[in-house]
C-alpha cells in the first residue's frame, strides 16, 4: 500500500485503519493550518480579540438587539397584534398599495436601470460622465426635498406642469401616480448600480459575435446580454423592493395620507403609533422589517462569494 | 486596477464609482435605436429628477436673497439647521472610526458568525426608516430593557442618524481592504514598525479616498434624514428638531418658498462638507 493513499482516509476499509492511525495523524495538521490566510500574520492575538468585540458589540446594541426586540413587541400578546392587523380593512388595502406602488416603480426602475446601464457601458456620448454623476443624486437627496419638489412640478394647484395635466384629467400629487413617482425618485439607482458591474464584467466580446452572426439587437440582448447579467438584475430588483415598499418620508409628503386611499404600510406604522395602538405599530412594522430582512439575506446568501 | 477594486465596490449599490466609466475602450457610437433609447431614458430622468430638483432651486431662487436670510434668521429653523449638520458631522465621524473598524474585523479576522455580521451591517439600509425609529424606540425609549430612555432627546437624533448610516463607510472600505496587497505591511513589519506605525503609514493612506466616499454618503444621509425621527426625537421645536422636519412644516403650511430655500441651504452646506472631506482624503493620502 503506498504511502500518500493514508491521507484519503474515506478509501481506507475499516481493516486498514488499526495500522493507519500514526499515519492519519502526521498529514493532517499542515492541512489544516494551510487554509487561513492567517497563518501569515499568526494566531488571532488579544488585540483581536478586543477588536472582535467592539465590533459585536456594537452592531449588537446598535442594530441587532433592537431589530429583535421589535420581533419580539409585535408578539407579545402572542398572534393577537398580528391578526388584528391583518384583520383591519384599512391596514390590509394600505399593504396592498405598498405592495403594489413598489411593484410598479420596481419595473419601472428595473426597464430604465438596465437600458441606461446598457447605454451607459456600451456606448460613448458627450455628456456620459455627468449623467453617471447625476444618476447616483438620488441617494443623497432627503426625502422630504424628493416630495417638496415633486409638488413644485406637479402639484395641481400651481405646480409647473400639475395645471396643465389636472386639466387633461390626471391628478398626480395626493393620489397614487404621485406616490409612484416618489418610490421610483427615492429607489432609482439602485438597480443601475448593481448592473453597471456586472456589464463591464462580461465584456461585449459574446454580443459582438452574436451580432456578426446576424442577431439582431433585440435577440442578441435576450439570448446573450440577459443571461449574463441576470443575477446583477435580481440583485437590484430585490434592493430597489425593499427600498420601494419601506420610503416614508417621500411618499408622505406627496400623498396626503388619506385613511383607506393613499396611505400606505409604513404610514400606517407612524399613525398606529401616535395614536397608541402600539400592538398594531410593532405588528405593521414587523411585516415591514420582515420584508427588509428578508431581501437582505436573499442578496447575501445568493450573490456569488467571490463578488462580495 | 483601479476599475476592478471599484467594481467590487458597487457591491450594495451605495458606494461611489470613481471614474469607473473614464475608460471607453469598448465604447460604440450611439446607432438610432440606440440614441432613440437614450432620449426617452433622459427624458423620463428629467421628469423625474432633474426638472423637480431644479423647481425647487428655481423656486428659493426665486425670492432672491431675502428669503434666504429671513429662513436663517428665524430662531427655529436655524437651530434645526445647526442641530442636523452638527449631529451628522458627530455621526459621520463615528462612523469614519467605527466603519473602517467593522470593515477590517470582516476583512482580516476568520471567526464563526461573520456572515450574520454581514447581514445585520445592511440591514439599516433595507429597512423602512419608520421601522428604524421603532427599532430604536424598543431599546431606547420608554420601558426600555436597558433601563435608558433617550425618546425626545438629542442623543436620540444621534442614535438614529447613526443607525440608518451605518452600511456606508463598511461597504466602501470593504472591498478596497480586501484588495490591498499585503507585502508592504509584512515589509514593514520585517523593520521594525509597530502595528500603528504600519496602520498609518500603510493602510490608512490606501483606504483613504474609500473612507472619505463612505464619509460624505453617511453625512449626505444623515442631513436628509427625516422617517427615523418622527417617532423618536419628539420633533420638540429648538430642541429635537430636524432640518427635514422644518422643511416638511414649511410645505404643511403652504409656505413652499421657505422649503425650498432650507433645502437649498442645506445642500450648499452638503457640498462644503464633502469638498472639505475631499481636501482631507487628499492629505492623509499625501502624508502617508
Amino acid at each position: 500500500m503506498a504511502d500518500h493513499d493514508l491521507t484519503q482516509p474515506p478509501k481506507d476499509a475499516a481493516g486498514v485503519a488499526t495500522a493507519a492511525p500514526a499515519g492519519f495523524a502526521e498529514p493532517a495538521p499542515p492541512a489544516r493550518a494551510a487554509r487561513p490566510a492567517r497563518t501569515r500574520s499568526g494566531r488571532p492575538g488579544p488585540v483581536a480579540y478586543l477588536l472582535r468585540l467592539v465590533v459585536i458589540g456594537y452592531l449588537f446594541l446598535l442594530i441587532a438587539w433592537p431589530l429583535y426586540l421589535v420581533g419580539q413587541n409585535a408578539f407579545k400578546d402572542g398572534f393577537d397584534s398580528l391578526r388584528d392587523v391583518l384583520s383591519d380593512p384599512d391596514t390590509v388595502h394600505a399593504l396592498l398599495l405598498s405592495l403594489q406602488i413598489a411593484a410598479i416603480s420596481v419595473a419601472i426602475n428595473t426597464v430604465f436601470g438596465v437600458g441606461i446601464s446598457l447605454l451607459l457601458v456600451r456606448y460613448d456620448f458627450p455628456g456620459k460622465r455627468v449623467l453617471n454623476a447625476l444618476l447616483d443624486v438620488p441617494l443623497s437627496v432627503s426625502p422630504i426635498v424628493v416630495g417638496l419638489a415633486l409638488i413644485l412640478v406637479y402639484g395641481g394647484r400651481d405646480g409647473w406642469f400639475g395645471p396643465a395635466l389636472e386639466d387633461a384629467g390626471l391628478q398626480i400629487i395626493f393620489s397614487t401616480p404621485g406616490m409612484v413617482l416618489a418610490t421610483t425618485f427615492v429607489a432609482l439607482p439602485l438597480v443601475i448600480r448593481e448592473v453597471v458591474p456586472v456589464l463591464e464584467e462580461v465584456g461585449d466580446e459574446q454580443e459582438q459575435a452574436a451580432r456578426s452572426l446576424g442577431a439582431g439587437p433585440l435577440a442578441t440582448f435576450r439570448r446573450i446580454t440577459l443571461p449574463a447579467i441576470k443575477w446583477g438584475v435580481a440583485y437590484g430588483v430585490v434592493l430597489s423592493l425593499a427600498r420601494s415598499m419601506g420610503e416614508f418620508g417621500a411618499v408622505k409628503v406627496v400623498s396626503g395620507n388619506v385613511l383607506g386611499a393613499t396611505r400606505t404600510a409604513t404610514l400606517v406604522v407612524e399613525e398606529k403609533y401616535l395614536n397608541f395602538d402600539k400592538g398594531g405599530a410593532y405588528a405593521t412594522a414587523f411585516l415591514l422589517a420582515l420584508v427588509a430582512v428578508a431581501s437582505v439575506i436573499v442578496v447575501s446568501v445568493f450573490r456569488p462569494k467571490g463578488k462580495r | 486596477m483601479t476599475p476592478t477594486t471599484t467594481v467590487q465596490a458597487g457591491r450594495s449599490a451605495r458606494v461611489r464609482r470613481p471614474a469607473r466609466l473614464g475608460r471607453s475602450a469598448s465604447g460604440r457610437q450611439l446607432t438610432r435605436a440606440s440614441g432613440l433609447g437614450l432620449g426617452i431614458a433622459m427624458l423620463w430622468f428629467s421628469l423625474l429628477v432633474l426638472i423637480p430638483l431644479a423647481a425647487v432651486a428655481a423656486t428659493a431662487a426665486e425670492g432672491g436673497w431675502s428669503t434666504f436670510s429671513r429662513a436663517l434668521t428665524n430662531e427655529a429653523t436655524a437651530a434645526a439647521i445647526r442641530l442636523t449638520v452638527l449631529t451628522a458631522l458627530g455621526v459621520t465621524a463615528v462612523n469614519v472610526v467605527m466603519g473602517t473598524l467593522i470593515a477590517w474585523v470582516l476583512v482580516r479576522d476568520r471567526f464563526p458568525g461573520q456572515r450574520a455580521i454581514e447581514i445585520i451591517i445592511d440591514v439599516p439600509f433595507a429597512l423602512p426608516t419608520i421601522v428604524a425609529g421603532l427599532v430604536l424606540l424598543s431599546l431606547y425609549g420608554p420601558g426600555s430593557p436597558l433601563g435608558v430612555n433617550i425618546a425626545n432627546t438629542r442623543i436620540a437624533v444621534f442614535l438614529a442618524f447613526l443607525f440608518v448610516t451605518t452600511p456606508f463607510v463598511v461597504r466602501s472600505v470593504q472591498p478596497v481592504l480586501a484588495e490591498l496587497d499585503r507585502e508592504a505591511e509584512e515589509a514593514a513589519a520585517s523593520l521594525g514598525a509597530s502595528r500603528f506605525t504600519i496602520f498609518r503609514r500603510i493602510i490608512l493612506p490606501s483606504i483613504a479616498p474609500a473612507i472619505a466616499a463612505g464619509a460624505t454618503l453617511s453625512f449626505a444621509r444623515a442631513v436628509g434624514e427625516y422617517g427615523s425621527l418622527v417617532l423618536l426625537s419628539g420633533n420638540l421645536p429648538l430642541r429635537t428638531e430636524v432640518a427635514s422636519v422644518r422643511i416638511l412644516s414649511s410645505i404643511e403650511n403652504d409656505n413652499p418658498d421657505n422649503a425650498a430655500a432650507v433645502a437649498v441651504i442645506l445642500l450648499a452646506i452638503s457640498l462644503v462638507v464633502i469638498v472639505l472631506v475631499d481636501v482631507l482624503q487628499r492629505r492623509v493620502v499625501r502624508r502617508g
